[in-house]
């Protein structure tokens, strides 16, 4: 082959939650350079949290995400209890799952049907899919319906989809109303066919890119996204308390976000290490209706990240039937622990991957330190490394091509920049 | 019915991109509807060819935290005939803002990020940087005032 150079460079990336852009330099066949830059503005989230009151913090940070508010309100809470020793009651956890089910419908329905499914149907946009034609009409309806059923459980168990007033520390204030649960459950058990018929798009969609990697999640028996112990495709199993022993923050200096190395090396996170550390745990309808789709994995395609999230789509709606079908909730007064100084970790399973969140907080509830690592933060690395060996293998592409393929790989790690961008970490002067 | 449709822009700065969520989750409910009223322009999170020219209404939000976000927010001013803050963030500054009342000692802390990524010492919100013609206020924004200055709108530029 002849020498091939070239010089890229992406200004925004589209479909994809927040703002980033990418330098891209070959040089005689090979990649010199693939810089993902993360270019959110800074906003310093965990530097505005110290001062503020253990009750006032997880509703302060949720508003690091619109999109993955939830998943930030839960897992400050998570480590306040955690450091004030506090139990949840059973149905503040159950109800609990259904919040995180909310935002997972929502949040994977949103990548797949808006961001993703355009690049399977080499499409611009949702928006352009011709409703003249019945299977791409049918699909865009889908893609509200989908969408509508987790923003609408949201909005009925944690009282909105994004910047929840519901859940706080010690519990909810307010329970489900049971004729809006009848609606919810009836709008889940509508849109379950529909999810099949996207798993299916996606599992057909023939694009492979493969490299070794470690895949990391926190893994439980029921697949919930709270609670459990970090695992890895390493064979290693963390406690949560002991995350910092185990990932290390890197300077990467074009990139408004610090990257995070596990035990030295790059690392994936998001649904498809979930899907390849945990898939026993999914939920017995989606398993056995799902099961050809589930045999797919472990998979360490990275295009795989759409399936696996089709199929967790799938496992939420069938979790929260259940759970909605067999739970009476009662009324039940917001049990608030009593501050105390101390420090805690709070880890769940974010839509895009594994979040975690230390607070610390004096004798008064006062809050005196935080530290947060995003998803999207540990998987900056991995998408670089992907894009580099992408790119020295299809170097033949013109450079349109390369970008628009490039934009699918960045695409099927669903980042969000947004979260990335948060915190103060000062490490690389 | 005419067969005009809105152009519009959504756009966003320094923010959580709440409202941008709750703008696609509308859609879940009036997409139908819209589709045959509203051009989506510009609209980065729901496609890649996009144009930055001949708006009637831009929709921005998030607040604004250096120059080349105020410079990005006047172009978009120069090319739409409207533009409407969404938002917290756009219409108050906060939370992005949050940074300029902190303390001396936290001022310090943050300095060598403000320097390292050209960030402004106050973020501003939209109006401290070019005129606003209506706002949307709410974190996330307010679902019925948002649907109300778009139907102000369409109405205003003979779409219906």
């Amino acid at each position: 082959m002849h020498s091939i150079d070239i010089d890229l460079s992406i200004d925004h990336f589209s479909k994809i939650e927040g703002h980033g852009a990418l330098d891209l330099k070959v040089r005689n066949n090979k990649v010199e350079y693939v810089n993902f830059k993360i270019t959110e503005n800074k906003r310093f989230y965990t530097t505005a949290i110290e001062g503020k009151s253990y009750m006032a913090g997880p509703a302060l940070m949720s508003r690091i995400c619109g999109t993955c508010s939830i998943a930030h309100l839960l897992c400050c809470i998570e480590a306040i209890e955690n450091a004030l020793e506090f139990e949840p009651s059973e149905q503040v956890k159950i109800l609990r799952k259904l919040t995180m089910y909310g935002l997972m419908i929502r949040d994977h329905a949103l990548h797949l049907y808006f961001f993703s499914l355009p690049d399977v149907l080499n499409k611009d946009s949702v928006l352009d899919l011709d409703e003249n034609n019945p299977k791409e009409n049918e699909l865009v309806h889908e893609a509200f319906e989908v969408k509508a059923s987790g923003n609408n459980l949201s909005k009925l168990i944690a009282g909105k989809a994004v910047h929840a007033p519901f859940p706080m520390v010690g519990g909810y204030t307010k329970i489900p109303e049971k004729e809006k649960l009848k609606a919810s459950l009836e709008e889940l058990k509508h849109v379950r066919p529909k999810i099949l018929n996207v798993i299916k798009l996606f599992a057909d969609w023939d694009k492979t890119l493969v490299r070794e990697t470690t895949f990391v999640a926190q893994v439980n028996h029921d697949f919930s996204f709270l609670g459990g112990h970090i695992h890895t495709t390493k064979d290693t199993c963390i406690l949560p308390k002991d995350y910092t022993d185990h990932l290390l923050r890197t300077v990467i200096p074009y990139s408004t976000s610090t990257g995070v190395k596990f035990e030295e090396g790059n690392y994936f996170v998001g649904a498809l290490a979930r899907l390849n550390l945990n898939k026993e745990a999914l939920h017995q309808n989606t398993s056995k209706d799902a099961k050809k789709y589930i045999d797919m994995f472990p998979s360490k395609n990275v295009y795989h990240n759409n399936l696996a999230q089709a199929i967790e789509l799938l496992h939420c709606v069938d979790h929260a039937i259940e759970l909605l079908e067999k739970t009476e909730f009662v009324p039940e007064k917001l049990n608030i622990p009593k501050p105390k100084k101390s420090s805690g970790i709070g880890v769940i399973e974010a839509p895009r991957g594994t979040l975690y969140y230390r607070i610390d907080m004096d004798d008064t509830g006062t809050i005196t330190g935080a530290d947060i690592i995003v998803p999207t933060q540990q998987n900056q690395i991995n998408i670089e490394n992907d894009i580099k060996t992408f790119v020295e293998g299809n170097l033949e592409l013109e450079k349109g091509q390369i970008a628009l393929e490039i934009e699918k790989i960045i695409r099927a790690y669903d980042p969000c920049m947004s979260c990335a961008t948060h915190f103060l970490k000062i490490n690389w002067l | 019915m005419s067969n005009k449709k809105l152009k519009i822009g959504w756009f966003s700065f320094s923010c959580c991109e709440d409202s941008t969520i709750i703008f696609v989750e509308m859609m879940n409910d009036h997409y139908f509807k819209w589709k045959d009223l509203v051009e989506f322009r510009h609209v980065r999170v729901l496609k890649a060819n996009n144009l930055l020219s001949d708006i009637d209404v831009a929709f921005v939000e998030g607040a604004i935290a250096n120059d080349n976000d105020e410079k990005q927010l006047k172009e978009i001013r120069a090319v739409s005939k409207k533009l409407v803050a969404i938002g917290a963030c756009a219409v108050k500054g906060n939370p992005s803002s949050q940074r300029n009342e902190f303390s001396e000692e936290k001022k310090k802390r943050i300095e060598p990020y403000m320097i390292r990524w050209g960030l402004n010492q106050k973020v501003k919100t939209l109006k401290d940087c070019v005129q606003v013609d209506d706002f949307v206020d709410g974190c996330p924004m307010a679902e019925e005032v948002f649907s109300n200055v778009l139907n102000k709108y369409l109405k205003e530029f003979g779409v219906v």
